[in-house]
């Protein structure tokens, strides 16, 4: 630590920060625009200018631009001098004079940077009276507004977009006072982060188009700590509501997972909570007419028609459901009639994914750990479509080597510019095996294209290659070997070596090869990481409950089954079509909870509205086992419940009288705990629904919060009660605790002064660093339980090619492969439309044009769809989109044959 | 425009003595002949080190306009086997500083005598690639200076192995897309990487790191022409050209309502009003001095009372001005001053790069009130805004050094001819004009 005299006080500062960074952790408020604690400093804007006295004799002083200026020891400044404060009221007169002023009909009013700063430096008054220069604005997409007027020109939404997140259609444009922002022409913004504009940029030039729609002011939302559920990677997320509607999400800091950013999946997926096909009434099938909707009574009837004493019942969890509502479902039918919601083959991966980390829990990456790894081989995985913070990750990671050189040279990391000097577009070394070319490839030093089990072959011959004992694998060529020994030799000789894999290939191969290299490496005591991405929010969950596969509940309606209970979850998705529907035919009671219609709503006799992630609370176990808390943001519309508040009735109507006392998440957790020890972590995420802070609870809704009395009234003109959330420590009100609450506990951030997102620094310990009170979550793996995985085969042949038949992988689209975002119409839109992919030199050889039918034909598949070349796809691989509507479920293990509609396949 | 060489003075004009103003640039032989690539073989046959310290010891100050030491730059950049490996020497032909015509003249005029400096500094430090980055539209320049270096690969003082001496150093021309700040070194570097002419930080220096990220120098063309001559002649010899401690001879020039429109080589340190009277030949008929700045459009007026300053570095600072590139715009007194600030600050803020904001957002803020005070539309408040300014967009609140050094014409006009600000408010118009 160095002091440093600030207005000739001493106060301890952390050498090598700079002094923006410094002065903020120390809670001087100094304006700043261009830098920002993910993406550093460039001293463009010069907002941030304090005085640097040479010695305590100065008293001259000279100005320095805080965020270039590093901590020394000694160092003496002043925050407040005159002429600092001259200069820095200058810098926003500058901004403003072409600024238009629209604050009131602007979407950033009230939590604008640009306001905060101008309010902080006291520029009050205007004195220029000229014309103000203009822009035309693009059309972004249907995602982000552009209004390019508001401008301050402070660079960091292209330094977020091109150099943090490696996007290419956004730059800056022009010189002078008509540099520009924006793409080359207008169209739909390429990046998967592009939504992140929208808090990077300190006024209002990149907007949210979802929350624009129906404009709800920052301090009108109703807000509450969530996770996000379009991914397993669990990044943190503040969902707000008005009307009871959801609005828009933002992004809720987590120093080990998703830091300061969202994927653009994330952040607009939420729309499907909106969604006008919402199941909101609970639906009786009747015999003869259609569902109608069922009363209490109705209800209270079937559930005891149901569970009575000595009737067979079995429940299908879901890997998108919450632990609660999962294990609440698992208390009712009991543990053995208990099935896990998952495909057959995403239950053997995300097994053996669980029993990998179970066995090196150490080595296991969080999304920060990716950020700091200096070398990366991804095996199998197209992450920035599957996990797209993980792509954002792995760039981070690529630039580790460059900033390595950065510290050679005696330079602050934070140094963005001489970072950019020293590293000429260098990037770390990055290598990827997967069946196609994956965005990710821009930034890859190396790359192989195989099928599944080549990929596997191929990650063993990496193992081989860090192994000297061993032997090379051969069915290689020789470049093939050339890039084998290149990955060998960068894993090797990396600090941070870091192999990412995932279930993407439907392959058990993959994932062993992949923990394979780890293990390997890490034989001699290395510090090699794993990551695994599995499918779904609380895949991995699912697994550490445990229970039945999809197999085995397709095999027990071969007995007799009375009643089925499917939880968030349709079966179409998880299995052969044919065999869902005999199950169905077999099931006398089918109850199925959803909040959205789908196949096996529609077989439900009794259908439940489920509350989705943000009207209900549970916990969440992501890719690495880190167990979160989300809490409902808004109370649901009547009728519509958390899945495991349904199943406590029918617990109750079963006779069960653990459940009677489930009233509360903590209760049924704790329940969750003692049955199964593993999630004994879960009661510790969250302060319980009890927890008063000076006797308060903590508010979802600002302080500012307006139209409480007016906004029921064209309904009744008495103002509703408020909403009583016994469930939580979080409040559906806008009184209760002001202050920084517990970091589980973080609706929004606010800071006296601070009113846009940057206010963050002032929830976190550090800036850029944890938050403090700790990051919110636990993991739930993190001891040498047993070992299981020395035992498995460790070898993979490549595959043949077969003419005429083919292997189909699944092509993955951040837009169109994850199910329920498909229900948020901006995101549908982006999504593509089914059709099957080939190597061009195949599709000359079949003699089928670019765009005609084909036919994809298997034991149980008749598909026909359009054909799209991809040159990166092998010989014998089709890409086949994966999850759209239409082809939900799809069987990647076997071979098919391609061919021309109508004609006869031989 | 048509150059003009004065060919009467006795003291030694190394820099300009194969120059033919209007005639055909010097060519390899003629170059050769009077003494051309001597400097070159000797400082071939010496140490690297032996040519940094003789250009230290000459105290060849940067030409540009920084008057930064040449040798100073050259000493820092690492060298031996473990220095960052390409390095490279960079001529900044960037000349676009308004009233600046200097480093045109030499490289139309002797385009052998700027390959040479080149090839010997990169001798200096060791680099292994040269560029030469020329305005975008100094075309004849470029013919001229494409045709020199083809000749001079062709007799192997460019390429593998020259002159025998196991030195090899590749020499590029590279013309600019045309902007001021490419003449910012740093901005030059951007710009020859193919990114956003937009100046650097330091940390790194480019020294160390550079042209992609290696160890480069920067020189203006008339710093790099003076090279050769200090080769072949040692730096005593150089420091005699000069009146003061300042080496060398410097290329001057004048332009506004004087006699005589040129440039002249005269020893470094000539008197300001010598310049001005013996060679600019005085004032035009009609025409009386009101002020003259020094060094093209960066620097500050000067008026009758400071005449007498010698033009080097060290004396145009002590009278509150810059040498910046020795070449003189003079004001009379039937033109506005204002308006010609006006045009100047025009120029100023359309060659901004945008990046930093008092520079970006300052600078047409002032164009706008200087626009209302030359239209009548000014008011006393704006003269105010204008001399905060003035204040505020000093070194160290801007990034770069552009908006600063505009500040120079604004500020001293503020100062010299404040009466001519307010009685464009006071009479509603400006009072040059009918």
């Amino acid at each position: 630590m160095a002091t440093i005299y600030i207005e000739n006080k001493p106060y301890e500062a952390r050498e090598g920060r700079n002094l923006l960074e410094a002065c903020l952790d120390l809670g001087f408020n100094i304006p700043y625009f261009c830098w920002h604690p993910a993406i550093g400093s460039v001293g463009a804007c010069r907002q941030c200018a304090v005085k640097h006295f040479r010695d305590e004799h100065d008293t001259k002083g000279r100005i320095v631009m805080s965020c270039m200026t590093q901590v020394k020891d000694g160092m003496r400044i002043s925050v407040d001098d005159p002429e600092v404060l001259e200069f820095r009221k200058s810098v926003i007169e500058w901004l403003m004079l072409n600024h238009p002023h629209d604050c009131p009909v602007c979407d950033e009013g009230g939590e604008c940077h640009l306001q905060d700063m101008t309010v902080m430096t006291g520029h009050v008054y205007r004195r220029t009276r000229f014309r103000k220069r203009t822009y035309n604005n693009q059309y972004l997409g249907p995602l982000v507004n552009h209004e390019m007027n508001r401008c301050i020109q402070c660079y960091r939404c292209v330094r977020f977009y091109k150099d943090y997140a490696g996007g290419r259609d956004l730059n800056v444009f022009s010189a002078h006072d008509h540099v520009y922002f924006g793409r080359y022409e207008d169209g739909t913004l390429e990046s998967e982060f592009s939504g992140n504009l929208i808090e990077i940029c300190p006024t209002g030039v990149f907007t949210d188009k979802t929350l624009k729609h129906h404009y709800t002011r920052k301090w009108d939302l109703q807000s509450a700590p969530s996770v996000c559920v379009h991914c397993s990677l669990g990044c943190n997320t503040m969902p707000g509501e008005r009307y009871g509607y959801l609005r828009r999400v933002l992004n809720r800091f987590n120093f080990n997972v998703n830091g300061y950013f969202l994927c653009d999946r994330g952040r607009f997926g939420y729309l499907f909570v909106n969604s006008p096909d919402r199941v909101k009434v609970p639906l009786l099938k009747n015999k003869a007419a259609e569902p109608a909707k069922a009363t209490p009574g109705d209800i209270g009837d079937f559930f005891s028609r149901s569970f009575h004493f000595g009737m067979r019942a079995i429940g299908i969890g879901s890997p998108r459901a919450s632990l609660e509502s999962n294990f609440a479902l698992r208390t009712l039918v009991g543990p053995e009639s208990f099935y896990l919601g998952m495909s057959a083959v995403d239950y053997r991966l995300v097994s053996l994914i669980t029993d990998i980390m179970k066995q090196m829990p150490a080595a296991i990456a969080s999304l920060e750990d990716i950020r700091n790894c200096d070398a990366v081989f991804v095996l199998g995985e197209d992450i920035t479509n599957t996990a797209p913070l993980a792509d954002l990750a792995v760039r981070c990671a690529s630039r580790q080597g460059p900033l390595k050189k950065l510290d050679a040279e005696g330079i602050a990391r934070w140094n963005d510019l001489a970072l950019g000097y020293i590293a000429q577009g260098e990037l770390g070394p990055v290598f990827i095996a997967t069946p196609a070319r994956t965005k990710l490839d821009d930034i890859a030093a190396g790359s192989f294209r195989g099928a599944p089990q080549d990929l596997a072959a191929f990650g063993f011959a990496v193992a081989h290659a860090l192994d000297a004992e061993s032997q090379q694998a051969g069915a290689f060529s020789e470049a093939e070997l050339d890039l084998i020994s290149n990955i060998a030799d960068a894993l090797r000789k990396a600090e941070r070596p870091l192999v990412i894999c995932g279930t993407g290939c439907k392959s058990e191969a993959v994932i062993t090869a992949a923990a394979d290299i780890i293990e390997t490496l890490n034989a001699g005591g290395g510090s090699a990481m794993l990551s695994c991405i599995v499918p779904e929010c609380n895949s991995l969950g699912l697994i550490l409950i445990g229970g039945g596969s999809m197999e085995d509940v397709l095999s027990a309606a071969g007995g007799h089954i009375d009643t089925a209970v499917i939880l968030e979850q349709d079966l179409y998705s998880l299995a052969e079509r044919s065999s869902v529907d005999s199950f169905f035919s077999k099931v006398e009671n089918v109850i199925v909870f959803d909040y959205l219609p789908s196949e096996s709503t529609s077989r439900a006799d009794l259908l439940l509205p489920a509350a989705t992630f943000a009207e209900s609370s549970g916990t969440l176990v992501n890719n690495e086992a880190r167990a979160q808390r989300f809490y409902s943001a808004f109370p649901p519309t009547e009728g519509v419940r958390d899945s495991w508040r349904w199943i406590a009735d029918m617990l109750q109507a079963a006779g069960n009288t653990e459940a009677a006392s489930w009233n509360t998440i903590d209760d049924i957790t704790e329940s969750l705990a003692v049955a199964l020890p593993a999630f004994q972590g879960v009661t510790g995420i969250a302060p319980p629904a009890g927890f008063r802070i000076s006797g308060m609870m903590v508010p979802r809704q600002h302080h500012r919060h307006s139209g409480r009395t007016a906004m029921h009234a064209d309904i009744s003109i008495r103002e509703p009660e408020v909403y009583n959330d016994a469930a939580s420590a979080l409040a559906f009100s806008m009184e209760g605790y002001e202050n920084i609450p517990p970091p589980s506990l973080i609706a929004r951030y606010w800071s006296s002064g601070w009113n846009s997102v940057q206010a963050l620094s002032k929830f976190q310990s550090e800036i850029g660093a944890h938050l403090r009170g700790g990051d919110p979550g636990v993991r739930l793996i993190t001891q040498r339980d047993y070992l299981i995985f020395a035992l498995r085969e460790k070898t993979a042949r490549r595959t043949g090619h077969k003419s005429g038949e083919w292997t189909v992988v699944p092509l993955y689209h951040i837009f169109g492969s994850e199910k329920m975002s498909m229900f948020s119409a901006p995101i549908a839109g982006l999504a593509p439309k089914p059709y099957l992919a080939l190597n061009g030199e195949e599709i000359r050889h079949l003699k089928i044009a670019e765009g005609d039918m084909v036919v994809v034909t298997g034991k149980h598949t008749h598909l026909e769809l359009p054909l799209t070349r991809n040159d990166s796809l092998p010989r014998g691989v089709a890409g086949l989109p994966y999850g759209l509507p239409g082809i939900y479920w799809f069987d990647f293990s076997a071979k098919y044959r391609i061919g021309r509609p109508g004609s006869a396949i031989s | 425009m048509r150059y003009w060489l004065d060919i009467g003075m006795t003291t030694e004009k190394p820099l300009t003595r194969n120059i033919r103003p209007g005639g055909p640039p010097c060519n390899l032989q003629e170059y050769e002949k009077s003494g051309g690539y001597l400097g070159l073989r000797k400082a071939l046959a010496g140490h690297h080190q032996d040519v940094v310290d003789m250009v230290v010891n000459a105290n060849l100050l940067g030409r540009g306009g920084a008057g930064f030491p040449a040798g100073k730059k050259w000493s820092v950049v690492p060298m031996g086997a473990s220095a960052p490996r390409p390095k490279y020497v960079v001529c900044n032909f960037d000349e676009m500083e308004p009233g600046s015509f200097k480093d045109r003249f030499l490289a139309e005029g002797d385009p052998h005598q700027l390959i040479e400096g080149m090839i010997i500094a990169g001798y200096a430090i060791e680099a292994q690639i040269g560029y030469i980055f020329i305005r975008k539209d100094y075309l004849k320049a470029e013919r001229i200076l494409r045709d020199a270096i083809n000749e001079a690969y062709s007799k192997k003082y460019l390429g593998q192995d020259i002159l025998g001496s196991g030195f090899n150093f590749e020499l590029h021309l590279h013309g600019s897309a045309g902007r001021y700040i490419c003449g910012e070194s740093s901005a030059l570097l951007n710009a020859l990487e193919g990114g956003r002419a937009i100046p650097r930080s330091r940390p790194p220096h480019m020294s160390s790191v550079g042209l992609w990220g290696k160890p480069t120098v920067v020189n203006n063309v008339e710093t790099i022409c003076n090279v050769p001559h200090i080769a072949a002649n040692g730096p005593e010899w150089f420091k005699g050209l000069s009146y003061t401690d300042e080496g060398g001879t410097k290329i001057y020039g004048a332009s506004g309502r004087v006699r005589t429109l040129g440039a002249w080589e005269l020893p470094m340190g000539t008197p300001l009003r010598e310049i001005l009277e013996d060679h600019a030949g005085g004032m035009q008929e009609g025409y009386e001095f009101r002020g003259v700045m020094p060094g093209g459009a960066s620097s500050e007026f000067i008026t009758t009372e400071h005449l007498d300053a010698r033009m080097d570095f060290a004396s145009m600072r002590t009278v509150d001005s810059h040498l910046g590139t020795g070449t003189l715009i003079v004001l009379d007194d039937r033109n506005c001053p204002i308006g010609m600030v006006l045009s100047l600050q025009r120029y100023f803020s359309r060659e901004s790069c945008g990046w930093c904001t008092p520079c970006r957002e300052g600078l047409p803020w002032i164009v706008q009130m200087l626009e209302a005070l030359e239209e009548g539309r000014g008011t006393m408040e704006d003269i105010e805004i204008l001399k905060s300014h003035t204040r505020l967009l000093e070194t160290g609140n801007t990034f770069c050094t552009l908006a600063p050094a505009a500040m120079f014409s604004l500020e001293s006009a503020l100062r010299h001819f404040s009466e001519d600000f307010e009685e464009h408010v006071k009479k509603g118009r400006c009072p040059y004009k009918s």
